[in-house]
């Protein structure tokens, strides 16, 4: 029933960032330009999100989920070196190619040879960040 | 244009209800890089078959609703060099920030989670950044 779950939660997701325009790499650097020809479109996408996502949030407390033990613990107050050095690299990423995870997996069916591409390099460096971060805290620990 | 923005707001209501059933069916949070992730590293493995699944229908639903609307593009760039390195800092900054855009994007902002709202500022701020060098400085992108 979980796995029924999450396909359909997939699929959902996949059919509204294809709707959305978030799988066009131009509407999200569009997003971004803000010195050429801005275009607002993923505030609306982001906005509408987060709307059930809200009240979603609201509605778990005193309460439990319904294929699941527990809710997922509340977020970790601490912000870390790996937040702010991990989310800047993304950024760059997201900003050089208009792809982040969602949308790289939502197009791989019509985006061509360069979304495998970006797809299978995503996947590397997803393999990448685990030692990365051990060194990351060890360097931390020795300052 | 407005019809885009309707679009937007359509779509994105329903990226908001899919994480809505993931965390109230589930339990789970509907992060992209931590469901893809868990599966890359290992860290995931105990539930492969629900990230699987999800994975499955994002990948498979698109692909319809494409063929049914006569084709979609992603108007991505055919520098291979832009695509490669644009990848591998996506993979390795949201493992790095244990989020992406859905997961801290939509679903942290959504419970007001400080984490979530600083990743959001620094993932945007470099990605103007970026574009702003990259396009309007050295015209490469």
């Amino acid at each position: 029933m979980r796995v029924m779950i999450s396909f359909l939660v997939g699929a959902l997701f996949g059919l509204g960032l294809l709707m959305s325009g978030m799988t066009d790499t131009t509407k999200v650097q569009g997003w971004l330009d803000v010195f050429g020809n801005w275009d607002p479109t993923l505030a609306f996408v982001m906005g509408g999100a987060i709307v059930p996502m809200a009240a979603a949030w609201r509605f778990t407390q005193g309460r439990k989920p319904v294929l699941a033990a527990a809710f997922p613990a509340p977020p970790e107050p601490r912000l870390g070196r790996n937040l702010v050095i991990g989310s800047t690299f993304f950024g760059m990423g997201w900003g050089l190619a208009g792809l982040c995870p969602g949308p790289a997996m939502a197009s791989l069916s019509y985006g061509g040879v360069g979304g495998v591409v970006f797809l299978v390099a995503m996947l590397a460096g997803m393999l990448l960040a685990p030692p990365l971060r051990n060194r990351l805290d060890q360097q931390a620990v020795a300052v | 244009m407005p019809l885009d923005w309707i679009m937007g707001l359509a779509g994105g209501l329903i990226i908001g209800t899919a994480a809505a059933v993931y965390l109230l069916v589930n339990g789970q949070i509907m992060g992209a890089s931590g469901i893809i992730g868990g599966l890359v590293d290992g860290s995931g493995r105990r539930d492969w078959m629900e990230r699987g699944a999800l994975i499955a229908g994002l990948v498979i639903v698109p692909a319809i609703a494409a063929l049914m609307m006569g084709g979609a593009q992603t108007h991505l760039t055919t520098n291979w060099a832009v695509i490669i390195i644009a990848g591998l800092l996506v993979g390795v900054g949201t493992r790095l920030a244990n989020g992406c855009t859905s997961g801290h994007g939509v679903c942290g902002i959504s419970r007001l989670s400080l984490r979530g709202i600083v990743a959001t500022a620094f993932y945007i701020g470099a990605g103007g950044l970026t574009v702003a060098i990259f396009k309007h400085a050295l015209e490469l992108i």
